[in-house]
This record gives structure tokens, sequence and C-alpha cells, in this order.
């Protein structure tokens, strides 16, 4: 196979730069596999490293500091066929770390080159993650108090499969990358290298220095066995192909006269665990299938299994414009927290109003009428407060009436959940 | 008829599929989780891709490798993601990469009230990016416009190759409405136009008549570049101030020379009316019922709905202002879009009407708004 050298392109590096070598040895790599510029994507970091793709005849993408391996991630599950390589120096490194750990963590057939030289040489030889602290930088001092990052342990102990260090001038460099390239699953070669146009000049380090250093490291020679595992994007592929087609949301059918025309507004009032938001959502359902227009909104909070659970609910016979509660005709009031949040509303509430009120709660002033529901009496739990006085207010033919209900329930649920709701719901029904 | 009780998240990723969406990252914020959700239940199953990211960052960046591979793509978050997809942001405007973000904002600033609306980011959305080239931004004001605006979103993401944004809101986001799925307004699906040369092809060389360049995937059987770096037509880094004025120029004037097309929007409109209502999002809503209560009491205002926001409607902004002498603008934040209306509409009286504390505005206030400062 030809060279994938853009010919019109030569490297700019500074002479003696090792990205050059590395160059040259990708070339070759992809010269021994045999592989065309268009089966490749060449995703480059920012920084020397990030002028990779220009020196090859190959598809390019050059984006943001550090993120290069999100977009490479994006191009390889879309393109599976593609070889997808990234190119990135040791600044890269340190600021694209998170996606660096989800990378290794994934599992993506994807290979990383960092081209490892110790600093960042385009914006004047600052300290990197890989920088040592005794090395003179441009950083002042501050290289001192950082301890450098080990990007094979780091990458190895989050999981990447194939992890080498290497030296840029290695002899076997070239078949070190076809195996990388050529491992299914994440690979990762960290390649030491040389910074003459800013890091040697200050500091002593030559091919043989890097070599003698590797050599006193436990080496990383590529597989690491106890990280073999499938490939991510097949993976994906295999159990994407498994689901079953969701389809869209099945209609509400029309069956019934709505029982009042215009705008009508309910509130339920309860906290956390009592099925607030699924009453609601009962109670719209009704509506609609009177053909009534129907919004809910909901306010919980974030702790989702404490505090207040409350549904403003609007019904109406024209579209429906705010969503906010201005004039309820029916606050359901199910516990204590919800009735505090909103308390400022009771105030507001005429003698046109109800409120539906477990029996034992304190109620805040209002001029509604209020009708007291005795759940402990009725034998129910918290949970199905709700449900119950949603009963209750068929039972009355108010918003709702028992066959707009059951429609409503037989829509929602199903089994035994639909079993348990048509339980509450025909004993609540007549207990008004 | 199909009538579903659906909530304005679900109705985007709903409307997103039905554009053609095939890749789809997130990163889990409320009130954007549900549609992050909804699509990795209908997604996956069609084919679809669906990844979640490990930060916003590269959530978005995952939708624009993909991007560049041919698919439409799709994120959603709010305002605290959307300051993290600043810098990619800036990225997909200057390399041309369709993507569609959804914005469904919360209340502010930074962490805020997750669970708390607010129109606090429609100029963040705009000018939260370097370089200030514009963007298409869409702000929808019920679960209906959620599903079709999203169907145009993706339409103006492909037509122009660049982001468009869909600000919505809490209010939209997370509230449930009836909506009929067989009586949505139909849109039309637009692909990407594919280059038919391959010889001599220049990614970033614009179609004549679009001002937008043809399109060759990443994996198409010759090799494209794409780059974040100032480039020429051929995707190449250059200096030349010639080439790259004329690369700035044509980012800007792809949108905005060819807003009309695009201005979506609704207008109710009383003939004898003196005062005007602008507004956008869920306040439109408010606005709709002020302006129907208002009619009752034998007031008539007109009403002026903005569904595009950015590039700014000119056009039909003063149009619609042209009549009356009184813009009443209402948002829900401090006063955002009201500079705009005050710029373009400067021989009006422009009055404010907004706050920021996770309340709705109400059809009260606008009508207090409306009726009050004419007694002044
Ligand atoms: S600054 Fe350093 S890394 Fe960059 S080209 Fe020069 S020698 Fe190579």
């Amino acid at each position: 196979m030809t060279s994938l050298i853009n010919t019109s392109r030569p490297p700019v590096f500074c002479p003696g730069c090792s990205h050059e070598r590395i160059t040259l040895a990708l070339d070759k790599t992809f010269q021994n596999m045999n592989i065309a510029g268009h089966e490749i994507a060449l995703v480059s970091d920012i920084g020397c490293s990030g002028l990779f793709d220009t020196f090859f005849n190959t598809h390019a993408f050059h984006g943001l500091h550090g993120r290069a391996l999100t977009y490479a991630a994006g191009i390889k599950m879309s393109r599976p066929g593609l070889h997808v390589i990234v190119t990135m120096g040791d600044g890269g490194l340190g600021i694209g770390g998170a996606h660096l750990l989800s990378a290794c963590r994934r599992n993506l057939n994807m290979t990383l080159l960092i081209l490892n030289n110790f600093n960042f040489g385009m914006t004047g030889g600052q300290f990197s993650a890989t920088t040592p602290p005794e090395a003179s930088v441009g950083s002042g001092f501050l290289n001192q108090l950082e301890r450098p990052l080990d990007a094979c342990q780091v990458a190895s102990a989050a999981g990447a499969a194939f992890v080498a260090r290497a030296s840029s001038y290695q002899k076997d460099l070239v078949d070190l990358l076809e195996q990388a390239i050529r491992f299914d699953g994440f690979s990762i070669v960290d390649m030491w290298g040389v910074c003459p146009g800013r890091y040697t000049k200050k500091n002593k380090i030559t091919p043989a220095s890097i070599g003698e250093s590797l050599a006193g490291l436990s080496p990383m020679t590529g597989v690491v066995e106890a990280n073999i595992r499938p490939e991510y994007g097949t993976q994906y592929r295999e159990l994407s192909s498994a689901l079953k087609p969701a389809n869209t949301p099945k209609g509400v059918a029309v069956n019934f006269k709505p029982l009042f025309s215009n705008r009508r507004e309910v509130i339920l009032l309860g906290s956390a665990g009592q099925r607030i938001i699924t009453a609601g959502e009962i109670i719209c359902l009704a509506g609609m299938s009177a053909g009534l227009n129907a919004t809910q909104k909901n306010e919980y909070n974030i702790t989702v299994l404490r505090g207040p659970s409350i549904s403003d609910l609007v019904l109406s016979s024209d579209p429906i414009g705010y969503t906010g509660i201005e004039h309820p005709s029916v606050v359901v009031a199910i516990a204590q927290e919800g009735i505090d949040r909103r308390k400022g509303l009771f105030a507001k509430l005429g003698p046109e109003s109800m409120i539906l009120a477990v029996k034992g709660l304190v109620l805040p002033d209002s001029r509604a009428r209020v009708h007291e529901i005795d759940m402990k009496a009725l034998g129910l739990k918290s949970q199905d407060y709700a449900m119950a006085a949603v009963s209750i207010l068929a039972g009355m033919n108010l918003i709702l009436n028992a066959d707009m209900l059951k429609q409503a329930l037989e829509y929602r649920f199903r089994g035994s959940a639909l079993e348990a709701s048509l339980t509450v719901m025909n004993q609540c029904l007549t207990t008004s | 008829m199909h009538f579903v009780f659906m909530e304005g998240n679900e109705a985007i990723a709903w409307g997103a599929k039905a554009s053609g969406c095939r890749f789809f990252a997130g990163y889990p914020i409320t009130p954007a989780t549900t549609i992050y959700q909804t699509m990795i239940n209908i997604l996956p199953p069609d084919g679809g891709i669906v990844m979640q990211g490990e930060d916003e960052i590269a959530s978005i960046g995952l939708c624009m490798g993909a991007a560049m591979t041919g698919l439409k793509t799709m994120t959603a978050t709010s305002g605290p993601g959307i300051s993290l997809y600043s810098e990619q942001i800036s990225f997909a405007i200057g390399s041309e990469i369709p993507i569609v973000i959804i914005d469904v904002q919360r209340l502010g600033p930074s962490t805020g009230s997750a669970t708390r609306g607010a129109d606090g980011d429609i100029q963040f959305l705009r000018w939260g990016n370097s370089g200030g080239l514009p963007v298409v931004v869409l702000a929808p004001e019920d679960v209906r416009d959620c599903y079709t605006l999203t169907q145009k979103a993706f339409n103006l993401a492909e037509r122009f190759r660049c982001p468009v944004f869909v600000a919505s809101n809490k209010e939209i986001g997370m509230t449930r409405e009836n909506l009929d799925l067989d009586s949505l307004e139909p849109v039309e699906i637009l692909e990407r136009t594919i280059s038919n040369t391959r010889d001599g092809f220049l990614p970033f060389k614009a179609a004549s008549d679009s001002g937008v360049p043809d399109f060759l995937p990443i994996g198409d059987t010759f090799p494209v570049r794409q780059t974040s770096s100032t480039h020429g037509p051929d995707g190449y880094i250059t200096t030349d101030p010639v080439v790259i004025s004329q690369m700035q120029e044509r980012l800007r004037d792809k949108l905005e020379s060819t807003i009309d097309s695009y201005s979506y929007y609704d207008a109710v409109i009383e003939p004898d009316a003196d005062t005007l209502i602008i507004t956008y999002g869920v306040s439109a809503r408010a606005a709709r019922a002020s302006q129907r209560q208002l009619k009752q009491k034998g007031k008539n205002v007109s009403l002026l709905i903005l569904k595009t926001l950015w590039p700014i409607p000119d056009q039909i902004i003063r149009q619609f202002g042209k009549p009356v002498s009184r813009v009443v603008t209402v948002e829900m934040n401090l006063g955002q879009y009201v500079h705009e209306i005050r710029r373009i509409l400067p021989e009006k009286e422009v009055i404010f009407l907004g706050h920021m504390d996770g309340r709705m505005i109400s059809p009260q206030q606008i009508q207090e708004a409306v009726t009050h400062d004419q007694l002044d």
C-alpha cells in the first residue's frame, strides 16, 4: 500500500521533535496494515499533536482541547467499519481526563495515541499532567507541587484492555501501533518523546534517557488480560437489536360527555409516596375520555421519596392557556406537607370550591365547603389515599364520573396494579 | 384522532424520531432528563443510537462526531449543561456541524432550582459562543410546539448546517398535556445536501445559491476533513484575511439573510388595538388567556407570539408593531428579549413585564401590565 502522508502538507514540527517520528511510524503502520485513507478517521486534539490530521490523506476531525475522544466515540458508533485513531498530547490527557476514563470503561474499538512529551510545547512549555516535579518548566515552581500522572496505570485501572507504554524511538513501535489498532476494543499507547522546541532546552532528556526511564517502570506492553471483555459497539448493537419497538403511545378513546363546560381546576396536595402524580394523571385521562383538554403540572422535591407532592390540574372544554391554578373547584388535601406548601391558596377559596380532605389534617381557614374522608375507617393505606379521593370525586360526579374513571384506570394500568386500583375505586365510589 | 397525554419533553423526543434523528447523547439533568429517557426507549429498538456522556461536554461531542458521519443528532440539557456545551457550540457554528440542542430552561443562575422554570437563557443561547456568530433559537409554547418545532429545528440544522436550539422551559417540558397526534401540522422532512462530486470536493466551499457547503460524510469513499481551526474552503488552517472574512461573513449571512423563510410566529390581531403584547414560550399561554379576558372586558389588544427568537425576526416585529403605539413585552426573566424589541421599535412605548422566581407569569399580571400603564 502506498503512503498516506499528505505530500502537499509536510510536517512542520521543530527539528528533532519526536512527533515527526510518530507521524512516519503511523504511516508505516497504515501501509503494513494495507488500509486506505477513507477507511481511517484521524481525530486530533489540540497542541502540536493536534496538527496530525493535516499530515495524512484520511478522514480528519480536529476539534477542541481534550475532547477528541468524545467525537471519536460518536464517529465509531455511527461508522463501526472505520479505524478511528485519536492523537493527543499530555495536555489533552489532563484536560480530557473524564473522557479518558470513560473511553477505558466503555471499550469502544478505537485507538488513543498519547504523544507524551511532558509539557505544553505549543504554548511555551508549561507543566502538564505528566511533567516530573524536578523538571524546569514554564510554570515557575508549580510543577514541584504536583505528582505526575501515569496514563497507563490510570487506563488499566479504568478498564482499558490494551495499554502500552512506549518510547517514540523504540524499534518495534510500528508493530506495537499495528497491534493497538487491530485490537478489538479501546487501545491506548502512551508514547514518550522529546520536545526540543521547549522542554529539552532546560531539561536533559534524550531517546536514550527515555529508554532508561521506561526500563525502570513495570512494563505495559499491550493486552491487559484482566480487562478483556466484549467490545462496546458490538455489544450495543446486540443488546439494542433485541429490544421491542416502542410504539407511539396509544390513543385515549373519547366515549363520554363531559360533566361541565369551560375551565375547572383541581389541585392535589399530598406527600411523596402517595402516588399523587399518578392520581392527577388519572383525573386528566378521565377528562380526556370525555373530550376535554387537560394539563398536569407537578411539584415535588428533588429528593423524590420525601416532602410534599403536588399536582395542579386543569380540565377544560376550551383550549387551555395558563396552566397555573387560580380558582380551584376542588382541592384534594391528602397530606399536611402538601397543604403547608400551598397554604396561601386557602384564603382565596370561595364557597363554590370544595375541599376533599383526609380526616385529621389541619386546614388553613377558607370559605370553601369541606368534605372529610375517614381513610382509617375505610382501612386504606397512605399510598391509596389519592386514588381513593379520586374515586370519591367520581362517586359524587364531580369533575369525573365512575365510567370515566374506570376507562382511565384500564388505560393506565395492567394486571395486578389495575386490579388493585379497581378495588379501591369500587370501595370508594359509594362512600361519599 | 389520536389523543395522547404527554409532557413537552416526550413530544420533543417523538418529534425528533419523526424527523429522522438517529443519534442522541445526553447527560441526566432536571428538567431535561425525560427527553433522554424517552429517546432511550424509542430510538435503539429502531436501530438508532443513544449514549450517555460522561458529562455534557462529552454528550454534545458524541453528537458532533456522529453528525459528521451524516446522522441527524440531538442532545438535551438545561442551563448548567448549556454552559458546558458552550465551547462545542462555537465549534459547531464555525465548522458547520448540524445539531439540535434542546434547552429545557430552569431557574438560574447556576445550579439555581432544578424543578422551577424560567426563560433565563434567551440571550445566553444567542451569545454563549466565542466569535458571536448567529445561531437559530426556536421557542415552543406548548406540547404541540415541542413536537413540530423540534421537526423544524432538525430541518433548519440540516439546511444550514448549524446548531439549532429549542428553548423549552420546565413549565412546558415537564407539564403534561393532551395532544391529538393526528392533528399535528405536517412538516416535510429535509435532508442535508450531499455533494454530487467527489473529485475536487472542498468540505467548506459553499454552494453558490445557498451559502451552505454541500456535504460528504466521514466514512465516505472520499476522505473528508473537519476542523475547529480557522479554515478555508479546503478545511485546512488559513491565515489569509480575505479567505477568513469571507468564511465568517458567510456563516453570518447564511442565517441572517434567510430569516424571513423561517420566522415562525403566531399572531392574534385586533384591528383597533393600540397595544401589542409580544411574548414567547410558556408565557404565551398566559398572554392568550389575558387577551381573551381583556376582550371580554371590552379592551382589545393584539398578541404576537414569537417562535423563532434568533436570528431576530425583525420583519415580523416591525410589521405587527407598526399599527400600535404601545408594546408590552412579557418574558419569564428580568428583561432579555425586550432589549431587541426596544431596538427594533424605537418609536414605540415598550413596557416590560417579567419576573424570575419560579412562578409563571399569570394572565392577571399581564392584564394589569396592559391596563395599568395607560392610567399613568
Ligand atoms: S514545540 Fe515541542 S512538541 Fe511542538 S513541534 Fe516543537 S518540539 Fe515538537
